[in-house]
């Protein structure tokens, strides 16, 4: 019958993609991809334009992870100046990062993911969405709502705007933080620390036991990862050196700025968006589901595979208990779920401790700048991956050139291999449900694109 | 039955659908009035019915349709025209809906220039011809919904503010009318202006502006304009601050970038904004990059290629 089937659009993930697959005469898999379908050219419009603009103009690649692009374009800008941002500048950056982590986290787990958990994965499409657990759970939907509103608010109430922020600049941030905004924001994030722990409960108990066969299964795929970690070798979302590790564990540590000796991006002729893969390998790029060459992950599990340990005790502590179960590195691509619930506790606590210094109130933010020519890489991690931003700019600082790796597009390459893999899998003799569609999503949905 | 409301994104971010998210606890309100037939971010409805075996792209009827983004492909243009069709009444939602946003920047240049540079980088490995099996083939620049489609209702922002979108669902629900905000950003900044002064130049923002300590309320500081910085506020339609009015960036310390677009409809953020400083005596070759004063509203063919030249030359 040499059936096609098209999954568009791709729900509850933060793009816009599409799957296709072929069914051969017998209505067995033949061959699927994921589509990336949009293109919208921010290397190409950001030229000319004075590089202290960027971070203000970058940030609407994503309306979810705003604040990653913002601060990656600042470092980016600041290298490019020869400037450093003062300490409290910098400490601001980074506690604005990681509660924009936090934030995103609870948004991903409960909105956008929980519904095949807690619904379900064959439950009515009608119901299998946030609004389907406002009504089968109430009391713990109405917990989610506030708790991710408190977070998000945090960010709005301080930097004046979290949409889109603007208070990031070049040399450190544009506005210091008040004693009594520091208590304010101390004493909530305590709060979402505790609903952080509540919630990496609540999966371990009521989530992931009922799914572990999923888990096991489920568009898993073996690859390589990437990641941040500190100089000690530790987890870290905002700054440090890259780790690229292979398949087999083995890896290699470099700085951001050589990214280019160790990543290319592939093109595909179906696909707007460019597939990342390590070029340091040697291997060439294959989206081949038993063989693939070039291929690593990045986003959450792949930032726990990676690094030697948390940098936090409490995500320590389910850090240790994950690899118990899971070893390292973890492969099972629905394990993405519970590493996102390791980085939410993480992020609490990482939040907490420069709440707690006593520099994040200094009021000296913001070092002077002056224009010139440079170049500058800016990378942090981004909820979906690694995030790299590198500008060139002239001697009156506007920028000539610019090459950007975005977070989601990492995963690209494996998102189009564990689809290929769950359909595999999952059709059998032109046998289609919805239920069975829901999972070839759920593959994807993992990587939370 | 309540209000049934479709929602859409095109050539854009997913800001305006995480500011409808920022509704917060409200958020649990407007679901208790209006049934979500379709919103991908949220709700699994798909173009081509549950098991992806459709011919024709599909959408649900609706009373209300919200669509953020531009429009910038093929498909953005098949589903809006989709949303027009089977929505009674349809709300551009944001920035990029009402003036082509931060994407419609792109149209200072081609398609083909575009995409020269994106599979040129020095990452990439150029292939040898673009993109095109399976994806939807671009238009020739990034248009404004009502470039397209019929709009209702324009609610600006980058994203527009969650209060705006609340209220305009709310009165939507309620049959009354939509309040949306008309003033210039300038007319809600509480900042001292003397006037004209001694201003000859606009500065780019690589300091901060003066103020006294960071505890210092925003009606002591002096207009960040008069201090010599290039703030969009006196062409920018007020909203930001949302019902707490004070324009955002302003609180942050930092100059208004336009985002909520002309201050009318059919204003031109650039051309008003050279009208003002040199009606007030400032050099308007001191602006470092003329076209990013239409970094918001470079649809309606108010960036071209064209443009970009005669700028650069």
């Amino acid at each position: 019958m040499n059936q096609t089937i098209t999954i568009q659009p791709i729900t509850r993930i933060e793009g816009h993609a599409s799957i296709k697959i072929w069914l051969d005469e017998k209505g067995n898999f033949s061959d699927a991809r994921m589509n990336y379908m949009s293109l919208r050219g921010f290397e190409k419009f950001v030229e000319g334009k004075p590089a202290e603009e960027l971070p203000d103009i970058v940030c609407r690649i994503c309306g979810i992870c705003p604040w990653m692009h913002h601060l990656a374009s600042n470092k980016a800008v600041d290298r490019c100046f020869g400037v450093t941002p003062t300490p409290a500048g910098h400490k601001l950056r980074e506690l604005m990062q990681t509660i924009a982590h936090a934030e995103d986290k609870l948004l991903h787990f409960y909105f956008l993911a929980a519904p095949d958990f807690v619904i379900g994965p064959d439950a009515d499409y009608a119901v299998r969405n946030v609004v389907g657990i406002a009504k089968a759970n109430p009391e713990l939907a109405a917990q989610v709502v506030k708790m991710r509103y408190l977070v998000k608010m945090i960010l709005d109430k301080f930097s004046r705007k979290t949409i889109h922020p603007i208070a990031g600049v070049p040399g450190g941030f544009s506005k210091p933080m008040l004693e009594e905004e520091r208590k304010d924001i101390l004493e909530k994030m305590r709060q979402v620390l505790d609903f952080a722990l509540f919630t990496i409960d609540f999966a371990k108990k009521n989530v992931f036991p009922k799914y572990l066969e999923a888990i096991k299964t489920l568009g898993v795929i073996t690859t390589g990862f990437i990641g941040t970690v500190d100089p000690s070798g530790a987890h870290n979302l905002y700054d440090g050196k890259l780790r690229l590790m292979k398949a087999d564990g083995s890896y290699v540590d470099f700085d951001a700025q050589d990214y280019a000796d160790y990543l290319g991006e592939h093109v595909e002729p179906w696909s707007y968006g460019k597939f990342p893969y390590a070029r340091v390998w040697n291997e060439g790029f294959a989206l081949d589901v038993d063989q693939p060459r070039g291929i690593y992950r990045a986003n959450t599990l792949a930032r726990i595979n990676v690094a030697d340990r948390m940098a936090t005790p409490r995500a320590q502590a389910e850090l240790e208990e994950f690899r118990s179960l899971f070893g390292r590195p973890a492969q099972a691509t629905l394990l993405y779920h519970y590493a996102r619930l390791i980085e939410e506790v993480y992020a609490c606590e990482r939040a907490i401790e420069i709440l707690e210094d006593p520099e994040i109130t200094d009021p000296n933010v913001r070092a002077k700048v002056e224009p010139k020519a440079g170049r500058g890489v800016g990378c942090v991690e981004a909820p979906r991956g690694t995030l790299i931003h590198d500008y060139s700019t002239d001697a009156n600082g506007l920028v000539t050139r610019a090459n950007l790796i975005v977070g989601t597009t990492h995963n690209l390459g494996p998102m189009n291999l564990s689809v290929k893999q769950a359909a595999r899998t999952l059709i059998h003799d032109g046998q289609v449900t919805e239920g069975i569609l829901n999972r070839i999503e759920m593959a994807v949905r993992a990587y939370d694109p | 039955m309540g209000v049934r409301v479709a929602s859409e994104w095109l050539n854009s971010c997913s800001g305006c659908e995480i500011s409808i998210i920022d509704m917060g606890e409200r958020l649990l309100d407007v679901l208790k009035v209006a049934d979500i037939v379709h919103i991908p971010a949220l709700v699994d409805s798909k173009y081509f019915g549950p098991l992806g075996d459709q011919k024709h792209l599909s959408l649900p009827e609706a009373d209300v349709g919200l669509i953020s983004g531009g429009i910038r492909n093929e498909e953005h243009l098949e589903v809006a025209l989709e949303m027009r069709k089977k929505c009674k009444l349809i709300i551009a939602l944001g920035t990029c809906a009402t003036h082509g946003g931060i994407p419609a920047m792109a149209n200072s240049w081609t398609p083909a220039q575009m995409m020269e540079r994106v599979y040129s980088t020095e990452t990439t490995d150029r292939p040898e011809a673009f993109p095109s099996e399976g994806v939807p083939a671009m238009l020739d620049v990034c248009y404004a919904l009502d470039e397209k489609i019929k709009v209702d209702i324009y609610l600006p922002g980058c994203p527009p503010h969650p209060d705006h979108v609340f209220n305009a669902l709310v009165a939507l629900v309620k049959g009354q009318p939509l309040n949306v905000p008309t003033k210039s950003v300038c007319d809600t900044c509480p900042t001292v202006r003397k006037g004209k002064g001694e201003l000859k130049q606009v500065r780019r923002f690589l300091q901060a502006p003066q103020y006294r300590s960071a505890d210092e309320p925003l009606n002591q500081m002096r207009c960040l304009l008069e201090q010599g910085l290039l703030c969009m506020g006196p062409v920018t339609r007020a909203g930001c601050g949302g019902d707490a009015v004070t324009p955002r960036c302003i609180a942050a310390r930092v100059p208004c970038r336009g985002c909520y677009g002309p201050v009318r409809q059919e204003g031109n953020q650039l051309l008003d904004m050279l009208n003002a400083l040199a009606s007030n005596g400032i050099d308007i070759k001191s602006i470092p990059n003329r076209p990013l004063l239409l970094r918001f509203s470079g649809g309606h063919s108010l960036l071209k290629p064209a443009t970009q030249e005669r700028r650069s030359s």
